[in-house]
């Protein structure tokens, strides 16, 4: 109750003042879009969409037909089968690069299980961390918290070779830990997570749980993580997706192995100096085919949290 | 609930730091050890994990870097060949190497090219498509949803998709280009035939222009969602007290959408600035033999600095003292260039 109450005025925009201007200065959310505007969005949409779509053709198609002169093949044939076999080593065909380094299957579970080990991960610290800079009082937080947020700008390329040394030493290189171990906790998570909770719960209910004896622990269970699930699904999406997408980290760390994931298994899918292009397709499309499903179904979630994140910052 | 009786309280007694003295001495080492060290505990996970995997590379990357670190397998006259990692300190010499050798000033230059090519269109139509969004439109999340198709493909997928569209032979660049009547003549001698379309990977232009379709194609919606989300929150009397001077909408963009975002446009420069400096998925996987070796095509045209430096580590020279040098050079880089951009921000900022 109160936290909404608390909400409200921020987050709803100031009703127009001059109504009378109305007419002549609508703002642009308020002038409905012409058809030209929806022409430019569709082609935009198309562009987006097409690339990936071709693919999801083509591996239902052999290689003549990527390289076909003339206008792109846009409907599927009788492949499908056929390439999966090949891509999964089920066949061998004369003309065809071996594959047995892939193993597709195997990286596109390595994948699943990374990202449900680092999304789970970062969503418990980073909701425990968020809270704490929001909403707890300690020495130093301030500068903490700056430091978390300048550690966003430092470029994860810069400690690779040192990154790759330590891995060695530890023994983890060509283990799943060496790709899921760095990704536990991220420092926009605890960016958004302290947004978010500074936002939506007010300091009163967390002073009234304390006034009643609640510890620490027992408020971030009991008041902070029911008011953040909204927020915990965003930041679990974006993680996903970043998750999945790895690839010049997981190209080093895991490539070629058997903890290698879906990012390097494509890479190597380009076996010889003139790849099977069908192959290398069959492969990209089913790769991104989760996290477009992901999009259908929580593509909502997903656009608010890249909008939120973005405006909070 | 009971909360609102509970805040007049607590607003009166001032701060969260009393809460402790309510719960009586029986509790205080508790409560003590609640309100000193919890908080730390709360936070540690991250700054454990950054310092091992963050920070400490980073350094450990200086540290490689002022020794000769090649990776040998020597052949004993036994002819057992075992891996043997050499490791001496060379001081400098590493450096001296890497900025004495074109490779690296090229992929430097290479990698600030391209980003510059890359992120001014980008920007640009992002912001315009954030404008062609920030509309009353029908199937309003279908678009913004649409939009980030791009965003969330696997960039390995996607540029393997975008490799074969650049194909020298019959890509659908090509196929495109041939509408419009460009061909080209590929092969040699009695073996060569006109093409449609242009070699891509033969030319510095044409190559990067290829990249840059890729790069834009991936991050264009994504930058206009942030650009969106920054619009939605100007104060809409804005805008009529502008439209009563008789500005268009193109103008209304510009004139005063744009300057109103500047905080976010400033925040997307830093990002995409962050992302160019780390360029490799593309111009890695832009070569169409991936057995190719060295990488960025015929006279390395279009290899940056990330791909150099997984090159020089993982690939054949296997050295990765030359690759941390690479590294903290371009850490040098990257705070040169933050530096620049504060000093800009501020400018522009401070000029309002």
């Amino acid at each position: 109750m109160t936290a909404t109450a608390e909400k409200a005025p921020q987050a709803q925009p100031e009703p127009p003042k001059k109504q009378k201007a109305a007419l002549l200065g609508r703002s642009p959310q308020d002038t409905p879009a012409g058809w030209f505007n929806y022409l430019l969005l569709s082609i935009v949409l198309f562009l987006g969409a097409w690339p990936i779509y071709w693919a999801g053709i083509m591996s239902t198609w052999k290689d003549d037909k990527i390289y076909q002169a003339g206008a792109p093949q846009v409907t599927p044939g009788p492949f499908f089968k056929f390439n999966w076999d090949i891509m999964t080593v089920n066949i061998r065909e004369p003309g065809y690069p071996p594959y047995d380094n892939v193993r597709f299957v195997q990286s596109f579970v390595n994948s699943l299980i990374v990202v449900a080990v680092v999304v789970a991960a970062t969503l418990f610290f980073c909701s425990l961390a968020g809270f704490a800079f929001a909403k707890l009082r300690f020495r130093g937080r301030d500068p903490l918290f700056y430091f978390v947020v300048l550690t966003l700008t430092i470029p994860a390329q810069l400690g690779i070779v040192g990154a790759y040394q330590i891995m060695d030493t530890l023994g983890w290189v060509d283990t799943l830990l060496a790709v899921t171990v760095p990704a536990l906790v991220s420092a926009f998570g605890v960016f958004y997570m302290r947004q978010f909770i500074e936002d939506a719960i007010p300091d009163e209910i967390i002073e009234s749980a304390r006034v009643d004896g609640a510890s620490t622990f027992r408020v971030f269970w009991e008041i902070v993580v029911p008011t953040v699930r909204p927020a915990l699904g965003v930041l679990g999406l974006i993680t996903a997706v970043n998750a999945w997408n790895e690839y010049q980290w997981a190209l080093i760390a895991v490539g070629g192995s058997d903890a290698q994931t879906i990012g390097p298994a494509l890479h190597n899918l380009r076996v010889g100096n003139t790849p099977k292009n069908s192959i290398v397709l069959t492969g990209s499309f089913l790769a991104s085919l989760p996290l477009i499903v992901l999009l259908a179904v929580a593509g909502r979630q997903i656009v608010r949290g890249i909008m939120e994140g973005a405006v909070k910052a | 609930m009971s909360a609102s009786s509970v805040t007049a309280d607590s607003a009166g007694a001032t701060g969260t730091d009393r809460g402790g003295k309510h719960k009586g001495p029986k509790s205080s080492i508790w409560a003590r050890f609640d309100h000193v060290v919890v908080p730390y505990i709360l936070v540690s996970p991250f700054f454990i994990l950054f310092i091992a995997f963050g920070i400490f590379p980073i350094v450990y990357s200086a540290l490689v870097s002022f020794q000769t670190y090649r990776a040998e397998q020597p052949v004993y006259p036994s002819g057992n060949s075992v891996n043997l990692y050499t490791e001496r300190w060379v001081g400098l010499e590493n450096y001296q190497r890497v900025l004495t050798n074109w490779d690296f000033t090229q992929a430097l230059l290479n990698t600030l090219g391209l980003f510059i090519v890359s992120a001014i269109p980008q920007l640009f139509f992002a912001l315009v498509l954030a404008s062609l969004l920030n509309r009353r439109l029908r199937a309003q999340s279908l678009f913004r949803i649409g939009i980030l198709i791009p965003y969330i493909t696997p960039i390995v997928a996607s540029t393997l998709v975008f490799t074969t569209f650049f194909s020298e032979q019959y890509g659908q660049a090509n196929w495109v280009l041939g509408l419009f009547g460009v061909e080209h003549t590929s092969g040699v001698g009695a073996a060569a035939q006109e093409y449609p379309g242009i070699d891509w990977r033969a030319e510095r232009w044409s190559a990067w222009l290829a990249l840059v379709i890729m790069i834009n194609w991936k991050w264009t919606g994504y930058n206009a969602l942030l650009y969106l989300a920054a619009m939605q929150s100007i104060p809409k009397d804005v805008y009529e007290a502008a439209a009563l001077d008789g500005a268009g909408a193109w103008r209304q963009l510009w004139s005063i959408t744009v300057p109103m975002i500047r905080p976010m446009v400033i925040f997307t420069v830093v990002l995409s600035t962050i992302g160019s400096l780390q360029l490799f998925a593309e111009p890695v996987l832009f070569d169409e033999d991936p057995s190719s070796g060295e990488g960025g095509g015929l006279r390395h045209l279009w290899r940056t600095v990330a791909q150099l430096i997984w090159y020089t580590g993982w690939g054949d020279p296997n050295d990765f003292g030359l690759a941390g040098a690479m590294s903290w050079l371009l850490f040098v880089v990257v705070v040169a260039l933050a530096a620049f951009n504060a000093f800009i921000s501020n400018k522009i900022g401070g000029r309002k």
